[in-house]
């Protein structure tokens, strides 16, 4: 493979909102909010910035195209801003922009920014979007569950799962969830729920019910990234660096070819794969301390066990069952609620992931701070459906790691 | 030799029971309790005169070279374009070729009849063979006698010279401006005067008359006639008219009242493609209609009625069947209650009239394409094959979807995105030999999916764009049983 970008970049500072109905303000103040926290952790000024990217999805109804009202919000010294999308891995997506502005030296410090106010569109839910003139004459108009439940239907025909034991694994991904959420002030929803509240919520789309799904929120997070050295230089001293970064992108093979089954993620495990590979981790389910995964929905957190080569194929039910993942279990997941929890401002959520690795890296996690010391921190973020979608791998981890 | 050569037919597989619209509506009409027996047939809200022809043309076509066809013929008072011609959209969805010659023939209860003839006499003047459609669509004012006794349906009969199942053996009309009811341009419903004056100085005196002519004009008397087909349900009416030209009671060819309810332009058709079920060679079959006018056409049956078999039949879509008593549902997917839709019914549904020109085989004919290097066979057809070991750049044929078997790969049941009838149920679909795509369900039920199921496609109505008034088809995949 290239030669990566392990250890060449830093992540001098971050900075994320409450997640939630942020009735009060604009995508502008959002991003404002997530950046003081970001500039104050990295203790630079606005001028010191070179590059920035700005992820966000829904541009329509939320901050309008190009990057310019990031350039507004934070007043930068007209540098050049990019804006990125790729559905729900734009986050992801804009750290990947400003990392490899430093890896490459084009920057010595870039900013990265998602961001997203979903709730001023009045759905409960994701809005209803076009996706082109060619494909709405062809496509399917499902919505996000509906799409992503059908990974539900494929998992047990492919793996011979009952729907019962199925339906107890997705809901326990959503318990744990929840109790983690609630240690979390800066989550969109803070209170636990109990098994039996999650398997006897209304149906969303068969069979997700509506604790199977994660909501959506308002919120923004951001990163600044610079060099290790630069870091050094700027005072710092635990150094988080970027250990691998990964983007996969379908290209068509999963609906249009044949082969694939439906019940898995081949981009997630291919980015994976990659991922580990270029952060030198030759066994996941030991080495990697901490997870943020796509949890969209129970049953994608639940596949994706399998997809990051953590859990075997066809047994990721049985360690969501066994507590491998809960907040106390060996590899935790989500253990600042997830999006299911914490929230999904679609362009914000990359960046959440990265931040909460960030914050256990450095101990900074507060009452949901996992007590052993993490060492590699991964982050997933996807975009799309099953059966089209953009995967991202992030892993971060202590410079010496 | 001019005839019928092929047959087919479409019934909707969800069947209204009358009981249940006479129960909701007793209170403001109690005097249809008569008729508050039976079902009738009703198309989805996907379905309309464009889709119904579709499936009665692939019923009829089963086993037939569609690139002999010469023209395509659809009957209609309900079509859903009044200026965009509706018979074209139903010949790209039968994939047929381009050079073929289309047709809308509409204004009268009588289209089918009246385009049916002139189809046979094209034939017998020299055409190649003439697909001939009548679908109807009916649209009723709640609690009216028409929303009780009429019913969707739509037939397809191919008219050719060569082995005839059915010869045309003569025919006759008449026309007067006898207005029964009438619909105005732009109106969705009928007006329509007294039952009892359109019995008798209408169906009595016009259509019987032509009867009584067309027998001495083929020099038969009527106990000559072995099947006698009054596209008409009003009770005694098809009685008085075979006692008034001496045509034996057995003759008269069941309505499909009970069943399926009165079709309009498309009923004498579809009453024809159902006797043919049963018709045995020498059998003469009398079709009639009625409507500012009375056509009758003449058919004996012959030997090659042995070997012509659509794909299901009258027959086979009547045992295809959903019972539904929810009239308010009814009401609803017919447009005639206005329903909290939420805001996820608000997408814009504006179709880009390029882009549907340039992927009419597509998006209408589910032509997908098929690598003539490696086989592979996908949806929708690209310039660079999807195969993963072979991504050959433009070695793609055209490869037609529609007819082949397909099986769910993976399914939901969606109660969040719109649908007029949630839930929307949708999944991945794999169709035999290859070729994938992610595909809506139609006439399914939530409860029956499975993965591994076979389905047949359909053509329907994907969505309407209700700015503009355009109706996007697209198929859709329905369980194969």
């Amino acid at each position: 493979m290239a030669r990566g970008i392990k250890d060449k970049v830093a992540i001098l500072g971050m900075g994320c909102t409450k997640f939630g109905e942020r009735w009060d303000k604009d995508a502008d103040q959002l991003m404002v909010e997530a950046y003081e926290e970001a500039i104050t952790d990295a203790g630079i000024e606005t001028s010191q910035i070179d590059a920035a990217w700005l992820g966000a999805a829904f541009d329509a109804v939320n901050i309008g195209p190009s990057g310019i009202p990031l350039s507004m919000a934070l007043r930068l010294k007209n540098i050049g801003v990019t804006k990125v999308e790729n559905y729900c891995a734009s986050g992801t997506e804009s750290f990947r922009g400003a990392v490899y502005a430093v890896a490459s030296g084009a920057a010595d410090i870039a900013l990265a920014m998602g961001v997203e106010k979903l709730k001023d569109t009045g759905y409960g839910g994701l809005p209803v979007r076009t996706r082109g003139t060619t494909h709405d004459m062809i496509g399917i108009t499902g919505s996000a569950p509906g799409n992503f439940a059908q990974l539900a239907s494929a998992y047990r025909a492919e793996h011979g799962v009952s729907k019962d034991d199925l339906k107890q694994a997705m809901a326990h991904v959503s318990v744990k969830s929840h109790a983690n959420g609630a240690k979390n002030p800066k989550a969109h929803l803070q209170k636990e729920v109990s098994m039996e509240t999650v398997l006897n919520a209304p149906m969303i789309a068969e069979p997700l019910g509506l604790f199977d799904c994660c909501g959506v929120s308002d919120g923004a997070a951001c990163a600044i990234v610079t060099t290790p050295e630069i870091a050094r230089a700027l005072g710092k001293t635990d150094i988080i660096t970027v250990k691998a970064l990964q983007v996969a992108t379908s290209n068509g093979w999963e609906l249009q070819g044949s082969g694939w089954n439906g019940a898995y993620f081949p981009t997630t495990r291919i980015a994976a794969t990659r991922a580990y590979e270029e952060a030198g981790i030759t066994d996941p389910r030991s080495q990697i301390s901490l997870m943020e995964v796509h949890d969209c929905f129970s049953i994608t957190e639940l596949v994706t066990m399998e997809d990051l080569h953590i859990s075997k194929e066809g047994e990721g039910w049985r360690d969501v069952l066994d507590g491998f993942f809960d907040a106390d279990g060996t590899l935790p997941c989500q253990i600042d609620g997830g999006l299911k929890c914490f929230g999904h401002p679609i362009g914000a959520s990359g960046l959440r992931m990265i931040y909460e690795n960030y914050l256990q890296l450095l101990g900074r996690a507060g009452p949901r701070q996992r007590s052993t010391p993490p060492v590699f921190g991964l982050s997933h973020n996807l975009g799309g459906m099953p059966n089209q979608n953009v995967c991202a791998i992030a892993i971060v981890g202590m410079a010496d790691a | 030799m001019t005839g019928i050569i092929a047959y087919g037919a479409y019934v909707p597989r969800t069947r209204l029971q009358r009981a249940a619209v006479h129960a909701a509506n007793s209170w403001f009409a109690p005097g249809l309790k008569g008729l508050a027996k039976g079902e009738r047939a009703i198309a989805n809200w996907d379905e309309d005169a464009i889709t119904m022809a579709v499936e009665a043309g692939r019923d009829c076509l089963n086993n037939v070279d569609r690139t002999q066809l010469a023209s395509v013929m659809l009957a209609s008072t309900s079509l859903p374009f009044v200026d965009r011609q509706n018979a074209g959209v139903v010949k790209e969805a039968l994939n047929l070729p381009d050079a073929i010659a289309t047709l809308d023939v509409t204004g009268s209860q009588r289209a089918g009849t009246s385009s049916l003839l002139s189809a046979l006499q094209a034939v017998a003047g020299g055409s190649g063979p003439i697909l001939h459609l009548a679908a109807e669509k009916r649209q009723a004012l709640p609690a009216s006698e028409a929303e009780m006794v009429q019913g969707d349906a739509a037939s397809a009969l191919l008219v050719g010279s060569e082995n005839p199942i059915a010869r045309l053996v003569g025919h006759h009309g008449v026309a007067t401006d006898f207005v029964d009811h009438f619909r105005a341009s732009g109106q969705a419903f009928d007006y329509g005067w007294e039952t009892r004056w359109i019995r008798d100085e209408g169906i009595g005196k016009i259509l019987g008359g032509a009867i009584r002519d067309a027998l001495i004009k083929f020099g038969l008397d009527g106990s000559a006639i072995d099947r006698l087909i009054v596209p008409i349900t009003t009770r005694g009416v098809a009685e008085g008219l075979a006692r008034a030209a001496g045509i034996a009671p057995a003759a008269i060819v069941d309505a499909l009242a009970a069943t399926v309810g009165e079709s309009g332009a498309a009923h004498a058709t579809l009453m024809l493609a159902h006797a043919l079920e049963s018709a045995k060679p020498g059998e003469r079959i009398l079709v009639t209609s009625f409507g500012q006018g009375a056509d009758i056409l003449l058919f004996e049956v012959t030997e090659a009625i042995a070997g012509a078999k659509p794909l299901s039949g009258v027959s086979g879509w009547l045992a295809r069947r959903r019972e539904e008593s929810n009239y308010l549902k009814y009401l609803s997917l017919r447009g005639l209650l206005a329903l909290d839709r939420g805001m996820r019914a608000e997408q814009d549904h504006k179709v880009a009239l390029t882009a549907l020109y340039r992927n009419r085989k597509a998006v209408l004919g589910l032509v997908g394409g098929r690598c003539s290097k490696t086989g592979t066979v996908q949806f929708p057809k690209t310039d660079i094959s999807v195969n993963p070991n072979d991504h050959a750049i433009r070695t793609q044929e055209d490869y037609p979807l529609a007819e082949l078997p397909a099986r769910i790969l993976t399914y939901t049941a969606d109660s969040l995105t719109y649908s007029p009838d949630p839930p929307s149920c949708y999944g991945s679909i794999e169709f035999e030999g290859g070729g994938r795509m992610m595909a809506e369900f139609a006439d399914i039920e939530p409860d029956a999916i499975e993965v591994g199921a076979a389905l047949r496609m359909m053509f329907r109505i994907k969505a309407v764009d209700e700015k503009r008034d355009f109706k996007r088809y697209f198929w859709k995949a329905a369980p194969a049983g």
